[in-house]
């Protein structure tokens, strides 16, 4: 661990660069898997049988396979199956492989999501949903009045765990070599034969995480006033 | 007296198992109507056809001169009529005002100024005017029932049913309800009432029907019917209740 060529001060720079990017595939994540999730959910609850299969095929594939094979699945599939040029899949400075991280990232995590808002619909008593009938509330106003505020209540738990788990994976970028935090520290790592920058890598996304983790708990709290 | 509510022929079963067999019933307007009968007799059953929690298998449901024949007369009837459930039902997350204030805002589209004038005047009917800002875990049993009578008033109601509103209380706590439903006869509100307490439904209902195989075997005066059953059935069932024999 002998820091020949290059400072402490340097690997804490280029690392915090890449926490940056790290930060961004992971608030990029929830902002459309939650959603996304929402509506995988309620497909797989759905009476229509064919969207139901459908969904349930989507959440086992998504579940059942790994999330790097995925992730290298949403970047090769354009050339392989369509014959598309990667680099015009480009959105301005964005280039693609960060677009296939962010595709990836979101339809997998929606997967796991999706159950996580199904436990929580599905462990709502019946009275609540005939209480709001009797009183004349639409479907949407049910689920959006009564039944919604309950679930996010009842489901904070299980996504903060996934959220936890989300930060840890973003280093499963590397795999598309998109410069997050994890595929500068190898970079380092590897140039430098020191193993300084995965300490501090691995602080920060203990630190990272400590953050989400204290911010969950603020929200459960804040959810405490009922029961 | 002009019906305020009318089954005709109310038939249901579920899967091979029919509840109901052949149920008729007007309620006039201001009248206290008591349901009572042996579990599973299919009084639960009637209430959730009445109220539109269950889908009739045949029969004519009307709410004065608005017959239910489809989604939007459904949605129409609902707003007509109330349910007081056993297990009240309140919406946690809301406060206790919230859960009254709701619905006539949302549902109803009225004005949350004159709502939620109402709905002070009926918590303070409650005696529960101190609890708006409570939520309904920080309440009794009986507080909590309350809320839920009031949130069903709130409505404005032109008919008001109650599934056994006291079966999920202590029986201290029991009186408390009972005295709200007769304060609520008394001003001649419209109620159906299913219920286990005979003496509560002799001294506040016109009308007590008994229920027993998805039939209404008997009906008359309340006083009448609880002092001098004429049916077979109807007998068995009172004496059953008549605890003395027991102890």
């Amino acid at each position: 661990m002998f820091l020949a060529d290059i400072t402490l001060f340097q690997i804490v720079k280029q690392l915090s660069e890449g926490l940056l990017v790290s930060t961004e595939i992971f608030f990029l994540t929830l902002i459309f898997a939650l959603p996304l999730g929402l509506l995988i959910a309620f497909g797989r609850m759905s009476k229509f049988a064919p969207l139901r299969w459908l969904c349930i095929f989507y959440i086992s594939v998504l579940r059942g396979t790994p999330l790097m094979l995925q992730l290298l699945v949403w970047y090769f599939a354009p050339f392989y199956l369509f014959g598309i040029k990667l680099s015009s899949l480009a959105i301005g400075n964005i280039d693609y492989r960060f677009t296939a991280v962010i595709i990836g990232f979101a339809l997998n995590y929606a997967a796991y999501f999706a159950e996580i808002y199904r436990s929580g619909i599905e462990s709502m008593p019946k009275g609540q949903y005939e209480a709001a009938t009797v009183l004349g509330y639409t479907k949407t106003q049910t689920f959006f009045r009564i039944i919604m505020p309950q679930v996010v209540k009842r489901i904070l738990p299980p996504i903060t765990n996934e959220t936890i788990t989300l930060v840890k994976d973003t280093s499963l970028a590397f795999s598309l070599a998109v410069l997050e935090m994890f595929t500068i520290a190898k970079e380092i790592a590897s140039a430098q034969t020191t193993m300084m920058p995965f300490v501090i890598a691995g602080l920060f996304y203990y630190i990272f995480n400590f953050i989400v983790a204290a911010f969950m708990g603020w929200v459960e709290k804040k959810l405490n006033y009922y029961r | 007296m002009a019906n305020v509510f009318q089954v005709r022929n109310l038939k249901k079963s579920f899967g091979d198992k029919t509840v109901l067999k052949d149920i008729s019933l007007a309620v006039g307007k201001g009248e206290v109507v008591a349901v009572i009968g042996p579990s599973g007799s299919g009084k639960t059953t009637f209430l959730r056809c009445a109220t539109m929690l269950e889908d009739m298998d045949s029969g004519d449901l009307c709410f004065g001169d608005l017959c239910v024949v489809n989604s939007w007369t459904k949605a129409m009837a609902r707003i007509k009529c109330g349910l007081v459930f056993q297990n009240f039902n309140l919406f946690p997350h809301f406060s206790v005002l919230q859960n009254i204030t709701d619905a006539p805002i949302h549902v109803q589209k009225r004005d949350k100024n004159e709502v939620v004038e109402t709905a002070m005047k009926l918590l303070k009917k409650m005696g529960l005017e101190d609890r708006a800002d409570a939520y309904p875990c920080e309440l009794s049993g009986g507080q909590q029932q309350r809320v839920s009578i009031a949130r069903a008033l709130a409505m404005n109601p032109e008919i008001l049913f109650f599934d056994e509103p006291t079966s999920a209380l202590d029986p201290e706590l029991t009186n408390e309800i009972l005295k709200v439903i007769r304060s609520l006869a008394d001003e001649k509100m419209t109620m159906v009432i299913v219920t286990h307490e005979i003496d509560f439904a002799a001294a506040v209902a016109d009308r007590i029907i008994f229920m027993a195989d998805g039939y209404i075997v008997e009906e008359g005066p309340a006083r009448e019917l609880v002092a001098n059953p004429k049916n077979e059935r109807t007998r068995a069932f009172l004496a059953g209740l008549d605890k003395s024999s027991i102890f």
